[in-house]
């Protein structure tokens, strides 16, 4: 069997599948909280478990960093976020780990995670990522950082800036870009140039990897060589993992105006949550019963996260104020 | 005590705190074997090595954004913009990422880094090698602005400025780098950041500036000493926290108030500085408050006469000084 192949147990692929399930499942209900007018705004990791959960899951949760963008919800749970945290951060409450309710939704940052805490202009995180890695030079530490991006933002100039400067100094960053083939309503023809962000790799001395985004074995595969690469001193990777975003952009985007619903609907027998729900089926590494309590077991963790959050303290207004210098 | 120059003094400074603070590292175009092209660092590569004296891509935005990652896991860094003009590009990594990581994060990340940037004119440099772009970044909360004017000055804002845990924009007016020595300790200290400084007691007019200025300021006031007028200077070396307390304590000491920057006058620092005056002291004018600033022209030409007509200087400055102690 594919995971066996690859060094991991039954246990950890059901793991996997956990994680990418709880992602969805979180973002789901984010959804019908927001159409019910419960949350301003929502911004979805739908359709992109796969390529998160195969990419966290090779990295150390001990000592690695990520620089993830708002898209990452399966990597942030892994790392060590819940589902409770996530809620009090979509309602923005007091004790949101990312921000105290001062950001967006899907802003991550959680210092006990090592997670650094991101903005909403794209690929900032970039130059970050190569600066924690490069920390870890002066310092001796062997800590591998990952981030992330879309295949829309592999335009900006951070993006070039950070793979150059890591690879000029074959530092250990990975550097992931989720491409789900729309950046809002921008296609991928209009995006790239060459129509390919791995073969960007080579002109700044690292490998490019393209890999199939909704293969969750595929995708660690990748990854775990990379990392081994990072932490042997080879220096950094260059990985687009090609998936679909199965929601609009964001609460507000209506992605009907640029695509069809022919076209999401097609995408989604390709979902990689389904992909693995069908390989552990067929592959009898669960029973029914126990398919049904994960499921169950994932909608009482998250209808409890959202009673709590709901009733959660909001900051004080003379919080305003605070964390605006040391 | 020794006497040295400001960008010795500078030099100095860098050199005992990464000897103190093995966590402190520089980062720039041309700073390792080179020395930086103002030799800033010069020497220090020898020190401790290529790793903490890093020569970096040509790439000013990854100067900052790589130095914002690194002060985010720990580490001090220091950024060495060449010149000041060519901080645009990295402008979206000091204002959306250094400024607001501790904001954004609850307080639970910071950005402990330093950004050195040569800044100002008069020196043949042209638009891009003259442009003071403190005001800019003066109205972004979470940034500090420091802006010495002495060897002495310079050396202790640039050591609390590396020890402080928010990121600090350190404007070094390249002018001074050579044309002002100074007595300065060699051991280490530090000048507080957010302090403003009188570098002249005088009773009639005050002037308030930083940088280059104090300079020609207090030139310009040993001239209008034998003509009478005792001029009072206060350098404010910070611009962001301002020291409001000194700036209203220069105030009252004459009630008549000249702010003087070389930057241009239209949304310029002076503006602060004179709103400030009017909301908390305007009792104790006795004279409207003045500016004098650079024009609001793009940049400052290369040519030697437009130059010399965009730079102020210690007779420009004496002029308004004498026109508003007449009034």
């Amino acid at each position: 069997m594919k995971h066996q192949e690859l060094g991991l147990t039954n246990e950890q692929v059901l793991e996997m599948y956990r994680y990418m399930l709880l992602a969805r499942k979180v973002d789901e209900k984010m959804w019908l909280l927001n159409r019910a007018g419960k949350l301003p705004f929502v911004v979805s990791c739908q359709g992109q478990e796969a390529t998160q959960i195969g990419i966290a899951y090779a990295l150390d949760r001990q000592k690695d960093w990520l620089c993830p963008y708002y898209r990452d919800l399966g990597m942030v749970l892994l790392f060590g976020q819940t589902a409770k945290d996530q809620m009090l951060s979509a309602f923005a409450k007091k004790d949101d780990p990312n921000s105290g309710g001062r950001q967006m939704p899907n802003h991550f940052g959680d210092h006990r995670y090592r997670i650094l805490s991101g903005s909403s202009p794209v690929t900032t995180q970039f130059l970050h990522a190569v600066g924690i890695a490069y920390a870890g030079k002066i310092t001796g530490e062997d800590h591998v950082v990952l981030t992330s991006c879309g295949e829309g933002s592999s335009n900006q100039g951070d993006w070039h800036e950070a793979l150059n400067f890591a690879g000029v100094h074959k530092l250990p960053v990975i550097f992931l870009v989720e491409n789900n083939l729309y950046a809002i309503s921008v296609p991928l023809e209009k995006q790239l140039a060459g129509g390919n962000v791995a073969e960007r790799g080579q002109g700044y001395g690292m490998p490019g990897i393209r890999v199939d985004g909704n293969d969750v074995f595929g995708v660690y595969e990748v990854m775990k060589e990379a990392v081994e690469r990072a932490r042997s001193g080879e220096g950094p990777t260059l990985i687009e993992a090609v998936s679909y975003r199965l929601t609009p952009h964001s609460s507000d985007d209506d992605d009907l105006a640029y695509r069809t619903r022919e076209e999401v609907e097609e995408a989604k027998k390709r979902d990689g949550l389904f992909v693995l729900e069908k390989y552990l089926d067929d592959h009898q590494l669960w029973t029914l019963d126990e398919k049904e309590f994960l499921n169950k077991e994932l909608d009482v963790e998250i209808t409890e996260a959202i009673k709590f959050a709901e009733s959660a303290a909001h900051p004080d207004p003379t919080d305003l104020s605070k964390h605006v210098y040391a | 005590m020794p006497v040295i120059s400001y960008i010795d003094a500078i030099t100095e400074a860098m050199r005992d705190e990464m000897e103190r603070d093995k966590s402190v590292f520089i980062l720039g175009e041309d700073v390792g074997v080179r020395g930086g092209v103002f030799r800033a660092t010069n020497g220090l590569i020898d020190l401790y090595g290529e790793d903490r004296v890093l020569d970096t891509p040509l790439t000013e935005s990854a100067i900052v954004g790589v130095g914002i990652g690194a002060a985010a896991y720990g580490l001090r860094p220091i950024a060495e913009i060449q010149f000041a003009d060519f901080i645009m590009p990295a402008v979206n990594q000091i204002i959306s990422e250094a400024a607001k990581m501790r904001y954004r994060s609850n307080g639970t990340f910071q950005c402990p880094m330093v950004i050195r940037a040569p800044y100002g004119g008069g020196i043949h440099g042209a638009l891009y090698h003259s442009q003071s772009v403190e005001a800019l970044f003066t109205g972004v909360p979470g940034l500090k602005i420091v802006a010495p004017s002495t060897p002495y000055d310079v050396k202790g804002l640039l050591l609390s400025s590396i020890r402080d845990n928010d990121p600090v924009l350190f404007f070094e007016h390249k002018k001074l780098y050579r044309l002002i020595k100074d007595e300065v300790p060699s051991e280490s200290y530090t000048v507080p950041i957010g302090k403003a400084d009188v570098k002249r007691e005088g009773s009639d007019v005050t002037v308030i500036t930083y940088g280059l200025m104090v300079h020609y300021t207090l030139e310009a006031a040993k001239k209008l000493e034998e003509e009478g007028i005792d001029v009072h200077v206060l350098d404010l070396r910070t611009l962001i926290p301002l020291d409001k307390e000194a700036v209203l304590e220069a105030t009252k000491r004459t009630g008549k108030v000249l702010i003087v920057h070389e930057d241009n006058k239209t949304s310029g620092f002076g503006a602060e500085v004179a709103a400030v005056i009017a909301e908390e002291a305007f009792f104790d004018l006795d004279a409207p408050i003045g500016r004098l600033c650079s024009p609001d022209v793009p940049s400052m030409p290369y040519n030697s006469k437009l130059e010399k007509a965009f730079m102020l200087n210690p007779e420009k400055i004496a002029t308004a000084i004498r026109e508003l102690a007449e009034l």
